[in-house]
């Protein structure tokens, strides 16, 4: 079983708020510096889903990341959890696409890749979080697309996905291949273990280029964009902290709970 | 689909419906009072699709939210969602009746269909849009979404990509007022759906009996983070939670480490929740976890670091190990009850 994982590298969200800024002139996100981008926190479990797909299956797992150099990082981790292969697609000409650009990106190289049976994306990033380039990366492939699955089963040449609803949820069955989008109730990513660590770091991560994938620049030209951002701001919040005062715990304890008499 | 900016054969503003036990869902309701809004803005038409083996008998219910024109796609085979069917009849259906502004729920339905549903049509989608307009200049939708899990919002728009496509957000605008006077058109839509196309189905669906009061719905959350310690330390925050009536959440990690179930998690892999109280328990408030609580009425923060971030956003605080603070807590609320 062949499956090929999209990763994508984000800024931590994992900072104190107040480390987070934006530049509302060129509508980008400040990268918060001293803390490394990590792997989207989706994309991590879809990596975690592939490995037990191979724990039960064997086979092969094929990471990719559009994104800059820098990712050969994600890619790396994903090898470290039990990834076979990986790419970076790198391009000037990749830079700032919207969920149909990137789609069409990923799209390329997987069909250069090729044989796969399933092709798994986090449900969404944790940054810009769109939540589209799965389903439209099924579309471009003419794939099934399974949504926020929480677990994935392969028998045959055939999945069964469980996947979320807001109060239960449903099993779905289809043929492969297929691309299911991963959701974070798939459960705890696995932890690399120091050999695979290493070999993860000596591991050679190709840079795919427009031309090495055979992606045809018009179809990135800006004048093609779906959408488009105008503006991004940060809400205000005007919240003061009154700090309850005592000498013991218990002070403290009755003292808010006469603040909150009126609410309960 | 590109359209032109002007003499676009895209026209019109239209509600993907969505019914729950033989009624109008809630989310259509309230898409069909922003649409109405949205349409006359414009100058331009309501419709709504309605779909399902009994779908026709809200037709007339549609019209008195303010629907100009029902579509009725009278399948059983709608009854139930399956992702194909949907995709297939619906992308075919627009492609026919082109219309300029497509707007679906940010549901279970919504958001498996849109992305989609975008990728076939090839229109601009924007997804969990918390606010919309049109700008009065470009008559184009401007839509207002979440980024970097809620601590960002973007105003997006599609300049030429039609249709324009978004989910919203349910319970963000208010529910269209009924009015049974008002007159409208029901159409037929006689295309049945290519059964070929049907390659994913759904084997199983199960709702989770949750017990005691679901996350999304509680009035009080007593929520832990990492500094709660261990999984028998959660119950201390369990037993303030039933006195109260409410429930009990959580950080991502507190899940990660196994101490509460992953269900239970709040923020931004997590659950968005906006009780009346809050009370978050040795937890420091990063990014992620806070945008998931931020629309509480009232936070109250128990740390005993007073640097902590969650005091920034909470409005009180109490600086003290969460140990002592909880059976005090519990305590004066138990004499409060009684007394």
């Amino acid at each position: 079983m062949h499956t090929i994982v999209c990763v994508k590298q984000v800024p931590d969200p994992e900072i104190p708020p107040a480390k987070f800024k934006i530049d509302p002139v060129a509508k980008k996100v400040i990268p918060p510096p001293g803390v490394p981008p990590v792997i989207s926190v989706y994309d991590e479990r879809a990596v975690e889903a592939a490995c037990r797909l191979k724990d039960k299956h064997k086979g092969k797992i094929t990471v990719i990341s559009l994104g800059s150099e820098k990712a050969t990082d994600v890619v790396r981790h994903a090898i470290s959890m039990g990834a076979d292969d990986g790419y970076v697609l790198q391009d000037e000409a990749f830079e700032n696409l919207d969920s149909f650009g990137t789609a069409y990106v990923l799209g390329k190289a997987i069909q250069k890749i090729g044989g796969y049976d399933l092709i798994l994306c986090g449900r969404q990033a944790a940054d810009w979080g769109a939540g589209q380039v799965g389903s439209i990366l099924g579309e471009i492939l003419g794939l099934p697309v399974i949504t926020l699955a929480c677990d994935i089963q392969a028998e045959d040449k055939k999945l069964k996905v469980k996947r979320i609803l807001k109060d239960g949820f449903e099993v779905i069955e289809a043929p492969m291949p297929a691309l299911v989008t991963v959701s974070s109730e798939i459960g705890l990513p696995r932890l690399p273990a120091g050999m695979a660590l290493m070999l993860a770091r000596r591991k050679q991560i190709p840079i795919w280029k427009a031309k090495d994938i055979g992606a045809d620049l018009s179809e990135l030209d800006r004048s093609k964009v779906h959408t488009e951002i105008t503006e991004i701001f940060i809400p205000t919040r005007e919240t003061k902290c009154e700090m309850i005062s005592g000498a013991t715990p218990a002070e403290m304890a009755a003292n808010l709970v006469s603040k909150l008499a009126k609410m309960i | 689909m590109m359209g032109g900016e002007t003499m676009s054969p895209f026209k019109g503003v239209m509600v993907l419906g969505e019914m729950t036990e033989g009624r109008l869902a809630p989310i259509t309701i309230e898409l069909l009072g922003v649409g109405r809004r949205l349409a006359d803005e414009l100058g331009e038409e309501l419709s709504v699709l309605l779909m399902g083996g009994k779908a026709g008998a809200l037709a007339q219910e549609a019209i008195a939210y303010g629907a100009d024109k029902v579509y009725v796609g009278e399948d059983s085979l709608f009854d139930e969602y399956n992702s194909d069917a949907y995709t297939q009849w619906i992308a075919s259906f627009c492609q026919k009746t082109l219309p300029s502004i497509l707007l679906i729920g940010h549901t279970d339905i919504g958001c498996d269909l849109a992305p989609r549903l975008n990728g076939r049509l090839r229109g601009g989608l924007s997804m969990d849009a918390v606010d919309l307009k049109i700008d009065p200049s470009t008559k184009l939708l401007v839509s207002t979404r979440p980024i970097f899990g809620g601590n960002a919002y973007a105003k997006v728009v599609s300049k030429s990509a039609r249709p324009q496509m978004v989910t919203v957000r349910t319970k963000i605008f208010p529910p269209a007022e009924r009015n049974d006077s008002r007159k409208g058109e029901v159409i037929l839509v006689e295309e049945k759906v290519d059964p070929s196309v049907v390659k994913a189905k759904v084997v199983d669906r199960i709702k989770e009996e949750v017990e005691g009061v679901k996350l999304e719905d509680a009035e009080i959350i007593i929520s832990g983070g990492h500094g709660i310690g261990s999984a028998k330390n959660f119950e201390m925050l369990w037993e303030l939670a039933r006195l109260l009536g409410g429930t009990v959440g959580a950080t991502r990690r507190a899940c990660d480490e196994g101490w509460i179930p992953v269900t239970r998690q709040i923020g931004q892999s997590g659950k968005v929740v906006s009780p009346k109280l809050y009370i978050a328990v040795a937890l420091s408030g990063a990014m992620s976890h806070i945008v998931g609580c931020l629309g509480s009425k009232c936070i109250v923060a128990i740390n005993k670091d007073p640097e902590a971030n969650i005091f920034n956003v909470a409005h009180f605080g109490i600086v003290a190990d969460y140990k002592e603070v909880l059976p005090a807590l519990i305590q004066k609320f138990k004499e409060q009850r009684s007394g």
